[in-house]
């Protein structure tokens, strides 16, 4: 049979890269962690660094980021990460680092470490996956949850005049002088993640020509916490997180 | 003529999200009857019309699909 002739190593176009393990993802099903976490692994596999690449995992549903990544990584405490890759990246400039973070611990309990690493310029490269909720903890307000969004803790819907309204961080980072690339992508549709991917790939590049730090918050779903199917979420998600976090690049080296 | 593709689907790891079957531009894509060992509705290939864009590899939150195209001919 014809088809039968495709599937050899010749004819190969895609698989799944080797700086991933081949452990099965803790993620739930549609979740863009997994992708996210394709995509960076992909850029550490084509740039040739998986042995000078450093990792710091977060707190949140992707705590468990160290088993999958075929990379030196550490953990770091609730929200310290920025702080972490500064103390890995000083000790070792000519490492890749990275920290790969959730809106929860980004942006709430690690705001300090975040705006400071960003302000002091220090040459790593930020993951930011911002799904408007707290994923792992089931489903509570996260700084970052729109105005009237339903959680677990704001179950009438997030209203700003008590709970304040949703932080922008990456917009927030892109006014600091210390930040060279800042962008906003996501992962959901193909064109999106390879736009991400490429973004990454930037990143990583200007890393090596210690321009400062850089920032990629990716946009992405929580079909659990937003109790919705992963195919409703990615389209809820266009509908209505992409007005408030518009994709593009805020700010880009000259 | 598009050149023809196939995929190979790692159904112990999938978790029949669907997001494949919305990312893929033939229609190949359709969630099976069967459950793997886990209990997911796991992914499969129900026609031949793939050309091998790999869009479905890429948005898989679970890396579970391998994509091959013919090569062009001479």
């Amino acid at each position: 049979m014809a088809e039968n002739n495709i599937i050899s190593p010749e004819n190969l176009v895609y698989e799944k890269t080797s700086v991933l393990t081949d452990r099965v993802l803790h993620y739930c099903p549609g979740c863009g962690h997994g992708t996210a976490h394709r995509m960076l692994a992909e850029v550490v596999d084509e740039l040739g660094i998986q042995g000078d690449t450093i990792g710091v995992a977060p707190v949140g549903c992707s705590v468990l980021a160290y088993y999958y990544f075929d990379v030196d990584m550490q953990e770091a405490a609730h929200g310290r990460a920025p702080a972490v890759a500064t103390g890995i990246k000083r000790t070792m400039p000519e490492k890749y680092v990275f920290t790969y973070q959730g809106d929860g611990d980004l942006a709430a309990i690690g705001t300090a470490e975040t705006l400071h690493a960003c302000n002091r310029g220090e040459n790593f490269l930020i993951v930011f996956i911002n799904n408007g909720i707290y994923g792992m903890t089931g489903g509570q307000m996260a700084p970052t949850t729109l105005p009237g969004m339903k959680s677990s803790t704001s179950p009438y819907g997030r209203d700003v005049v008590t709970m304040g309204n949703p932080l922008k961080m990456t917009e927030l980072v892109a006014e600091l002088p210390g930040t060279c690339f800042v962008t906003r992508q996501s992962v959901h549709t193909p064109a999106n993640a390879r736009k991400t991917k490429r973004a990454l790939k930037k990143a990583m590049e200007y890393q090596k020509q210690n321009k400062g730090t850089c920032f990629v918050e990716i946009v992405s779903n929580c079909p659990s916490g937003w109790k919705m199917t992963p195919a409703e979420s990615n389209k809820w998600m266009e509908e209505n997180m992409f007005p408030y976090y518009p994709l593009g690049d805020i700010k880009v080296p000259s | 003529m598009a050149r023809k593709g196939d995929v190979v689907i790692n159904i112990e790891s999938c978790k029949g999200c669907e997001v494949c079957i919305t990312a893929c531009p033939n229609q190949v894509l359709a969630l099976s009857n069967e459950v793997n060992s886990k209990g997911y509705h796991y992914v499969m290939k129900v026609n031949s019309a793939c050309v091998g864009c790999a869009n479905c590899a890429v948005v898989c939150p679970d890396a579970v699909i391998t994509v091959y195209r013919e090569k062009r001919k001479q």
